[in-house]
């Protein structure tokens, strides 16, 4: 078994908070199957095939007595004592979560004693539930999912329009190609609903996916930063590096240090900044080598004669 | 010429159908999407082998209404996906992208007013 991939002193401090916030009890399950002392082997093998769960405990009343698993089924019918009583054959030496404790103590039951399941007593000493591995991923996924929603509402505002002036801001991640392209498709939007005539957002959204496509194949990722008003749309993508060797040579059309991988995808074919320079009526680029990249990119909305 | 007419024309099948019925004036034939969105006019048919989602995110930046993928090159689901979302149709076709794009020319015919930027 692979040790659990969380850190518990370096892991974002959202995963610490998590596993120290919920408890075993929002997590386990409750509907819990048992077994009573003079039930047969044969019966809690039913027992686990009908509810299609790999260990049931022994228990007298709400007292918790053992445990069975799958694998104490296996040996029964292996050495054929399937017919004897739970009490005779269960493990008593458990170990047990208490409903209180955080999910963290779970998570290092898990990884210590490498156990499938644990059952989980009250102060009381009562038993209220049992956890297995699937119980906390579901319960760790739901609240990531929780938490990423949260992070989305905030982290997307709304466009914010000022006195007739647009500004988005989007960031963008090295190979991510399922996402590239979401900022330009946004950018075009935009310009669609200003009234932009089509040509001038075409250009737009040319030198938009160029430089959102440039920052996605050729650096560690980055942000574009989208401005418009009734002048101008200018799109600026700033990331950090690992910056251009020759700028020069990166706006010849033809020229590409890209990958035979990312040529296959349809890109790589030096095009990219001099495509973004043809379209654009204004444009400049920064770059060097350890401090990354800068370009920006004007397209003017008015037609000028 | 409109885009519902293609498959007959190109012998191809339309792997995702909900599109506007466009016209069609031309065609670009390209595996290099920096050179679709260089080159390929507005209301063009794109012909290519690069069958990927990138593909669509072109062809919608690019306003082009149709994309046939040659030799029948498997099309991903989520390329299907984007299509249908931005309202591209897609094609894919047995025949390789000459005789495709020779076909499609001899049906257009050349346009020479650049309508593309």
């Amino acid at each position: 078994m692979r040790p659990l991939p969380i850190n518990t002193d370096e892991s974002p401090s959202f995963v610490l908070e998590l596993i120290y916030r919920l408890k075993i009890r929002n997590v386990m399950t409750t509907k819990l199957v048992t077994a009573g002392r003079g039930d047969s082997l044969r019966w809690v093998q039913k027992l686990m095939k009908e509810n299609t769960i790999t260990g049931v405990p022994v228990v007298d009343g709400v007292r918790l007595l053992g445990l069975l698993s799958v694998d104490d089924i296996i040996r029964a019918l292996d050495a054929g004592y399937i017919d004897e009583p739970a009490e005779k054959w269960m493990s008593r030496n458990l170990i047990v979560l208490e409903d209180d404790m955080p999910l963290s103590f779970g998570i290092s039951y898990m990884e210590k004693y490498r156990f499938g399941r644990f059952p989980v007593l009250n102060r009381g000493n009562e038993l209220v539930g049992i956890v297995t591995s699937r119980d906390i991923i579901v319960a760790l996924l739901l609240e990531i999912n929780n938490e990423m929603e949260r992070l989305e509402r905030e982290v997307l505002p709304r466009p914010e329009s000022a006195g007739g002036r647009t500004r988005r801001e989007f960031s963008t991640r090295r190979y991510d190609f399922e996402n590239a392209g979401r900022a330009s498709s946004e950018i075009k939007r935009l310009l669609k609903e200003q009234g932009v005539e089509p040509g001038i957002v075409r250009r737009v959204a040319v030198a938009a996916y160029e430089l959102e496509m440039n920052q996605v194949v050729h650096s560690v990722g980055g942000r574009i930063t989208f401005t418009s008003d009734a002048e101008a749309a200018e799109v600026v993508a700033v990331d950090p590096g690992p910056g251009i060797e020759d700028v020069d040579s990166a706006m010849r059309e033809g020229f590409s240090t890209a990958t035979e991988w990312i040529r296959s995808l349809g890109f790589g074919a030096g095009m990219g900044l001099p495509n973004a320079r043809r379209v654009s009526d204004e444009f400049s680029i920064e770059s060097e080598p350890g401090t990354g990249t800068s370009v920006r990119s004007v397209v003017y909305l008015r037609n000028r004669s | 010429m409109r885009i519902g007419e293609l498959a007959k024309l190109l012998d191809a099948d339309c792997i995702q159908d909900r599109y506007e019925n466009r016209e069609v004036t031309s065609g670009y034939t390209s595996d290099l999407l920096s050179d679709v969105m260089a080159n390929a006019r507005v209301s063009s048919v794109l012909i290519t082998i690069q069958a990927h989602r990138n593909t669509v995110a072109v062809a919608t930046l690019t306003e082009i209404g149709a994309i046939v993928v040659c030799n029948n090159r498997p099309v991903p689901d989520d390329m299907v996906d984007a299509a249908r979302e931005e309202g591209i149709a897609l094609f894919r076709t047995g025949r390789n992208q000459f005789v495709t794009s020779g076909v499609l020319f001899d049906a257009l015919g050349e346009v020479r007013d650049a309508v593309s930027s």
